[in-house]
């Protein structure tokens, strides 16, 4: 039984529009039997906190392309993409690159 | 890149070390590029255009990092900083643009450089010295660079023109009538490709003004290697190929007296988005006119969308792109005649629409032709609408176009001479580059565009009449002598 985590949200560089404008949320996540992972935090961010547009923040399993993900201010592909395995306190930073220049 | 060592330091280190590595990296390239190039002369005025991205905001943060006391190797140049606020273009109320503003603003400020704020709306004033062709400074020599290097290293920088006090700039007030005819002029254009292009030359003249105004003399725009890439890939589809080198490269002297700099072009979008993410850069999210719409909106939303997929898989895509885009120079070509008329009207790079024996470009038009629709440089691209005021001019004043091109071809009857206006729109097309073309074909009407080009363009087609009328009594250069 993994009990509950606290994670910091962060979005940026226009992600933060499908979020009603909000950039950073601190969220909990509920207990459940395995660890959460990335994988099932981006689901749950879906469901739970976007507010339009799934397609332009999330495609398949993954974050869309051009989407930048910072766990702990280091790049997730370092950490294991959707396989990193969630602690308590984690700061994963979501920004998109798409937009400006 | 530094980011693979923190990899295997682990997640014990928290350290700055990595951190450190990385910026320097990422302040050493900058300062490599414009020192590579040798463009940026000692003392020389610069103006920064910074749309509030992320990639112009990290170039104003590496200049302001490059002029510091502290910095080894300083920057020598003097910068200005130029936002266009387009929030008419994207339909903001004017409080939200003025809350944009004043968020900029206060970055700005904090810079100390001297900044214009600069609605979109002032285009329609601009004058049409803008897109008349301007000699280019006399080419330097490349030992005029180390000389003045020299040379400023030598006075110690003491005539160094000191940063004037940034003057306390209000916020210019728009007319609404002015933001009205903006968005008729965008309302006109049919596609969200040609409203983009429109939009981005627009920008670009209004900045080359601003900079011509003020003395300055180079313009640097925060085009990231990511954005560049798409770029490239997209001037290729909107038949821009004859330009690339000139939209893509380092420097760009399409405009002659201001050189356009393009420092930012060595990084990629994903660290310049870390480097903001790590450092606190400060920027601010402005919607664009593509911002959410789908992937097929555009041929510029088509093709990003397409690069950074590829991207994700294979990462070596953008700068693949990249290097082949370095390898790209422009032909120099003959000039012929000093009042320009080898130049498009709109983006004032050299017309490619030379209409030679089994070219690419003959093809077009007889295809063209043969598919029965308007044909590019004929007739018209207006349909007839019911209980219009104009009446129609005379057949004869229409199909006798000043180039003398077949107008028989209209698709819908009658539409050739519908308008009074008619002449205007074939004869600016061959005043434009074919992707230029491209994008008037898609207005609905020319009438909106600023006067500035209209007043130019009639210009030149009257300076191309009259050497048509006296052709037989000039002479030409292979006439001379005896």
């Amino acid at each position: 039984m993994a009990a509950s985590i606290a994670i910091h949200l962060e979005f940026g560089g226009g992600a933060e529009l499908l979020f009603n404008g909000v950039k950073k949320h601190h969220v909990t996540l509920p207990s459940q039997s395995e660890p959460w992972d990335m994988k099932q935090l981006l689901v749950w961010i879906q469901r739970n906190l976007l507010k339009e547009r799934p397609e332009l923040f999330v495609q398949g399993d993954s974050v869309r392309p051009g989407i930048l993900v910072l766990i702990n201010d280091a790049d997730w592909e370092l950490m294991g993409e959707l396989d990193y395995q969630l602690q308590d306190q984690d700061n994963v930073v979501f920004i998109s690159t798409l937009h400006g220049g | 890149m530094c980011q693979v060592e923190e990899d295997y330091r682990g997640q014990m280190e928290r350290a700055a070390a990595p951190r450190l590595c990385f910026k320097d990296f990422f302040i050493h390239k900058f300062k490599a590029v414009l020192g590579k190039n040798r463009i940026i002369f000692p003392g020389e005025k610069v103006l920064l255009a910074v749309s509030g991205g992320p990639s112009s905001c990290s170039m104003l943060r590496q200049v302001q990092e490059g002029l510091s006391q502290k910095a080894n190797k300083k920057l020598r140049f003097v910068p200005g900083v130029a936002f266009i606020d387009e929030g008419a273009a994207i339909g903001q109320s004017v409080e939200e643009r003025q809350r944009t503003v004043a968020e900029l603003q206060a970055v700005f400020q904090a810079t100390g450089f001297p900044f214009y704020i600069l609605p979109l709306e002032q285009v329609l004033d601009l004058p049409a010295s803008v897109v008349a062709t301007n000699p280019s400074p006399s080419e330097q020599p490349a030992s005029a660079y180390k000389a003045a290097v020299h040379h400023f290293v030598e006075t110690d920088g003491s005539n160094f023109p000191r940063p004037q006090e940034p003057k306390k700039t209000l916020l210019p007030r728009v007319q609404e009538s002015h933001t009205l005819m903006l968005q008729q002029l965008l309302g006109s254009v049919k596609t969200l490709t040609a409203r983009e292009e429109l939009l981005n030359t627009l920008r670009q003249h209004l900045l080359v003004h601003t900079a011509r105004t003020e003395g300055y003399s180079k313009l640097m725009l925060g085009d990231s290697c990511t954005r560049l890439a798409v770029k490239l890939l997209t001037s290729i589809s909107l038949g821009r190929g004859a330009q690339l080198a000139q939209d893509t490269g380092f420097s760009d002297s399409r405009y002659g007296d201001i050189i356009l700099v393009r420092p930012m072009r060595d990084y990629s979008a994903k660290e310049v988005a870390y480097y903001n993410h790590l450092f606190t850069v400060p920027y601010v999210v402005i919607p664009s006119v593509d911002t959410k719409t789908v992937d097929k909106a555009s041929i510029q939303r088509l093709t990003e969308s397409f690069v950074t997929k590829l991207q994700t898989d294979f990462p070596s895509t953008v700068s693949t792109i990249y290097r082949t885009s370095e390898k790209l120079q422009t032909a120099c070509r003959k000039r012929s005649g000093a009042d320009g008329c080898d130049r498009c009207l709109l983006c004032l790079c050299s017309l490619d629409t030379a209409v030679e024996e089994a070219s690419a470009f003959q093809a077009t038009l007889i295809s063209d032709q043969l598919s029965g629709s308007k044909c590019l440089r004929g007739s018209a691209a207006e349909t007839p609408r019911p209980g219009r005021p104009e009446s129609p001019p005379p057949t004869a004043q229409c199909c006798s176009s000043a180039e003398g091109r077949g107008c028989g071809r209209a698709g819908s009857d009658g539409g050739c001479c519908s308008s009074a206006k008619l002449p205007e729109t074939t004869r600016l097309k061959s005043l434009l580059c074919y992707s230029c073309a491209l994008t008037v074909r898609d207005m609905s009407t020319v009438n909106h565009l600023p006067q500035y080009i209209l007043s130019e363009a009639q210009r030149r087609q009257r300076r191309s009449q009259m050497r048509e009328e006296i052709s037989d009594f000039l002479l030409e250069d292979g006439d001379e002598g005896n």
